[in-house]
């Protein structure tokens, strides 16, 4: 207090008695929250929207879905042609105002060929992304849940599956399966599932010790509700996060399979098979593996970057580390 | 101190809790409990952390099987219910956590957190119904009923702890086992809680089990106190006979490390220290512990022996 005195040179101002008024202690209005109530969603999305970068991802990832959707039916309205249709008398043509990413070896449109690609290399991703969450949460819920033996034997099936090389394994199935978009998602999904569930497995095990979910368990609460009533919501930031991570890496290797010719089968296009096309005569059309290449490092692109902003949005703590 | 009607409410006979912790050795946790405590009443259980006491709560409402033993509940062996009996008899017995920032699930609103057990008894008919009684029970515990949709991270430890009172008591139980409901809280929020506890103990007529290690807080709240040490129970006797007249060497230790709010008499405290014997509660499995006897000194006053 001395100190304070000493630096505060200014005197004080006389005041009397008549200059105070006592405040009436209102309990009500004393513990009134001012602050808008957001639910753990609404701060999520507040934070994302911040990340000019993730952001930036999201807003690339909705142009190429729109792309993916409506660029082939603007080239069949515009100039009437669809991925199949083929013009002997022009192909291997460059850009021009005809065919805004020239032709290929057969004269196929690559503008139409590049968005039919795009739409299905993103119906894959998200397919097996898909098919890995709902293995994944199933397998590694259980796993998490019951711990024990139950865990012990489960994460040993899931430990052998994952050393087998997965390439081998896959490439295997599409030899044996004849090669289609089910089956290049099932030889995805086949070992893609094993990451997500012990993403899932680890989260119920640090979250089911949490006193309020033994607080659940006091008040009688049953295995669905402790499930998906606490553990999963809120192991959902994790789980979004590898979600988000796992789309691109089932693109890429959905690409890398169709390059190796193991993927979808002509006249279907995938942006894999489409480089692969490419590959015979790319010193002299590169504009023929230029357009898809590009696509596809977009899209990896722009949903890693999504996926690190989700995972800083999620989970505040983790960022800077 | 609430309304006592001289019934035993709760009755522990032999209650015993191992973890295996590997390699053939289990962790005693809780071993060998007895005890009683009578409708209305306040048991207070005071022991260093990790001698078992919130081990023996959690066990005694059925979180944890016990290893062996039985808790009665009027008359009921709650270990031989079958599952669906077991739920209703939650209703009866309801527990309040340490830790308020732990206990809250972050992504429910306080409405949900109250009227989950509402939810789960099937308890509300309607959804006004169910908004009423939240009310009341926000109400009762003294806080806003504004906030019946906010987020736990919106509020201070106390109001919090205030929380997970009102969830306690929305099954209107009858046994309410307190596992150190004050020790993560700031001494002046402490108060509160102790009181606010205390007050709804007569309106409601509770019966606690009071597990701290605040030694003179449970002095205050409880009628008998016990005292456990490496999951068995050392002494048991009221709190006026155990704080003035220890028999047991470590309630003596333990007594003696109360600081006292005189300086005069603190410069003159000493500490009674106690080197422990026996190496703790890790034992190999097959090895049986005696299980300590336990005599009664004075009337009502119950040591472990030997000691």
């Amino acid at each position: 207090m001395a100190n304070e005195n000493k630096a505060n040179k200014q005197p004080l101002p006389t005041l009397s008695a008549a200059d105070f008024a006592p405040v009436d202690i209102n309990q009500h209005e004393s513990e009134v929250i001012k602050r808008e109530s957001l639910t753990a969603w609404r701060d999520t999305w507040e934070r994302l929207r911040s990340n000019k970068i993730a952001m930036g991802g999201l807003v690339v990832l909705v142009l190429i879905v729109i792309g993916a959707i409506i660029g082939p039916l603007i080239a069949q309205w515009v100039h009437g042609y669809n991925y199949k249709s083929n013009d002997l008398s022009a192909t291997n043509q460059p850009p021009s105002s005809l065919h805004w990413f020239g032709t290929d070896d057969l004269g196929r449109d690559m503008f139409v060929r590049t968005w039919m690609g795009a739409r299905i290399s993103l119906i894959i991703g998200l397919a097996a992304a898909l098919i890995d969450l709902l293995i994944g949460v199933i397998y590694g819920g259980i796993m998490g849940y019951f711990g024990g033996r139950v865990d012990t034997i489960m994460n040993k099936f899931s430990e052998i599956l994952y050393a087998i090389p997965y390439l081998l394994v896959t490439i295997l199935l599409l030899v044996v399966l004849k090669p289609s978009l089910g089956t290049i998602i099932l030889a995805l999904t086949i070992t893609g599932w094993i990451n997500m569930s012990w993403i899932v497995r680890g989260e119920i095990m640090k979250l089911k010790n949490r006193e309020y979910v033994l607080a659940s368990r006091s008040m009688g609460a049953g295995t669905g509700r402790l499930l998906f009533r606490h553990l999963l919501p809120n192991a959902s930031g994790p789980i979004i996060v590898t979600l988000t991570l796992s789309v691109p890496n089932a693109i890429f290797a959905e690409s890398f399979l169709s390059f190796l010719g193991l993927g979808v089968q002509a006249p279907i296009s995938s942006l894999g098979s489409m480089v692969e096309n490419a590959l015979t005569g790319w010193m002299f059309f590169p504009w023929r593996m230029l357009f898809p290449a590009l696509l596809i490092s977009i899209i990896m692109l722009a949903f890693n970057l999504l996926g690190d902003g989700l995972r800083d949005a999620l989970d505040p703590s983790l960022k800077n580390k | 101190m609430g309304v006592q009607t001289g019934k035993n409410l709760i009755e522990v006979e032999g209650l015993k809790k191992y973890f295996n912790v590997g390699k053939g050795k289990v962790l005693k946790a809780v071993d060998n409990l007895n005890f009683y405590i009578r409708e209305g009443e306040t048991l207070g259980m005071v022991g260093e952390s990790g001698c078992g006491k919130s081990t023996a709560g959690r066990t005694i409402l059925r979180l944890y099987e016990p290893t062996a033993g039985s808790v009665r509940f009027n008359g009921t062996d709650i270990y031989k219910l079958s599952p669906g009996k077991m739920k209703a008899m939650r209703r009866d017995m309801q527990m309040i956590f340490q830790d308020p920032y732990a206990s809250l699930n972050p992504r429910f609103t306080v409405s949900d957190i109250i009227g989950e057990a509402l939810d789960i008894h099937n308890m509300a008919g309607s959804k006004g119904e169910r908004k009423k009684r939240i009310e009341e029970l926000l109400d009762l515990v003294g806080l806003n009923t504004d906030h019946a949709t906010r987020y736990p991270h919106e509020f201070s430890g106390g109001q919090r702890q205030r929380i997970g009172i009102a969830r306690a008591l929305a099954v209107n139980p009858k046994f309410i086992i307190c596992d150190e409901p004050i020790s993560a809280l700031d001494v002046s929020i402490q108060a509160q809680v102790v009181n606010l506890l205390q007050e709804l103990q007569e309106r409601l007529g509770l019966t606690y089990l009071f597990i701290a290690h605040d030694l003179s807080m449970v002095k205050h709240i409880s009628d008998r106190v016990a005292v456990m040490y490496l999951g068995k129970m050392v002494e048991l006797a009221t709190s006026e006979e155990l704080y003035s007249n220890p028999v047991h060497p470590y309630t003596k230790s333990l007594l003696s490390a109360i600081p006292v709010p005189d300086p005069e008499v603190e410069s003159q405290r000493k500490r009674i220290l106690m080197t422990a014997e026996g190496g703790g509660p890790i034992r190999s499995a097959d090895e049986q512990t005696e299980d300590t006897a336990m005599v009664e000194v004075s009337p009502g006053h119950w040591v472990a022996t030997p000691y």
